[in-house]
């Protein structure tokens, strides 16, 4: 792919998730992913999940980290080197933000007044549960062979999946601090695998 | 001080220091714009986070501009987006530059061979937080799961999902359902 029309695509790809991407950072992890990993294989699900890692270890919003995270390793995958990267993190950033300020407009003037209005309050009826399937398709699409390895590789197979049920359980019913999380399993890891 | 980039230094600092992103940093720009600051009253703080919630995009993104906008006009939210948004960006670059040189070493695809699980599992978990603030119930709890199966196994973006399903929510509200007014 040529320079300028991968630099053309991270843009659109990443102002459409910018523009619908209703319910927070999580909810647009499935927007990402549909297009970064599924469509265009800039990333496999594999670095995909590493980069939710890293966002979560680092400050700063996951839709502004993956953006940028997925802008300079395109590029560098694309063969572009490491200062094209930065030009493609910069543009995917960017992109994302974009259609906040476009939206700013639209919204101080028209969502501010009408925010109790029925039909702003009917679409969101209908949003609310939508964003949750669209949180749930991105956890449905991680459980990927890369992330879990196959039961033909049974050490890894059974670890992987233990350490996934004691992620969630210590997050959902003991609020354990993510990044703690992280931590011990990258632990658990580094001595087991 | 330069109203400008007191503003920036402020959001810079949030957007610094908040982990997790997103909702972890509603209470830090609270304290500093409603309770330090005084720039905004805690009640209009509130609907700023409820417009910014409801808004697609970057929440803490747009609260940020929201409030820029409030402070200072355009230029103002422009100054505070900037502010957000430059720690993670200047971070994630870093670690991208190195962690390519990192990542065919052996041990480092150990830590994220465990890591990988546990970042489903805490992907999987707001999914149940989340259905519980938007009162999923069982006659609704459809939904969700068609969604979820139209974007993972049938490939369909999730943007005509949010499409159909804000189109669904009217037409259900205007015409099955009709309101009072």
């Amino acid at each position: 792919m040529t320079l300028f029309s991968l630099l053309v695509q991270l843009f659109i790809t990443f102002f459409k998730i910018g523009m619908f991407g209703f319910g927070g950072g999580y909810a647009m992890l499935s927007m990402i992913q549909a297009d970064v990993v599924t469509r265009y294989g800039w990333l496999t699900s594999g670095q995909f999940t590493d980069i939710v890692a890293i966002s979560q270890m680092t400050p700063g919003p996951i839709g502004i980290n993956s953006a940028t995270y997925v802008g300079y390793t395109s590029m560098v995958t694309a063969g572009y080197g490491h200062a094209w990267g930065v030009v493609g993190s910069f543009t995917a950033t960017l992109a994302v933000v974009l259609p906040s300020f476009l939206l700013m407009w639209l919204l101080s003037k028209f969502l501010l007044r009408h925010k109790n209005h029925p039909i702003v309050e009917q679409v969101f009826t209908g949003l609310r549960p939508a964003v949750v399937g669209l949180l749930m398709a991105a956890a449905f699409m991680l459980l990927t062979r890369e992330n879990f390895a196959t039961p033909s590789q049974p050490w890894q197979f059974y670890i992987s999946c233990f350490l996934f049920g004691v992620a969630f359980v210590g997050s959902y019913c003991y609020r354990i601090n993510p990044i703690a999380l992280i931590v011990a399993c990258g632990a658990a890891g580094w001595l087991l695998f | 001080m330069n109203p400008y980039f007191d503003c920036f230094r402020t959001f810079f600092r949030i957007g610094l220091f908040t982990i997790g992103g997103g909702y972890a940093m509603i209470p830090l720009i609270e304290a500093d714009v409603v309770e330090r600051k005084h720039w905004v009253k805690k009640e209009e703080f509130l609907d700023l986070v409820a417009i910014a919630q409801s808004a697609p995009g970057v929440f803490a993104v747009n609260l940020s501009i929201f409030i820029g906008q409030r402070l200072l006009g355009t230029r103002g939210s422009v100054v505070c987006a900037l502010g957000t948004i430059l720690p993670s960006f200047l971070i994630i670059l870093v670690i991208a530059l190195f962690f390519s040189q990192f990542q065919h070493i052996a041990w480092v695809q150990s830590v994220f061979k465990g890591i990988r699980p546990a970042v489903v599992a805490l992907i999987a978990v707001p999914v149940f937080k989340m259905a519980r603030t938007a009162r999923i119930t069982r006659t609704t709890i459809w939904i969700p799961i068609c969604c979820a199966l139209l974007i993972a196994l049938f490939g369909l973006s999730p943007i005509y999902v949010i499409l159909a399903a804000g189109a669904g929510g009217y037409f259900y509200g205007r015409f099955i359902e009709p309101t009072d007014e």
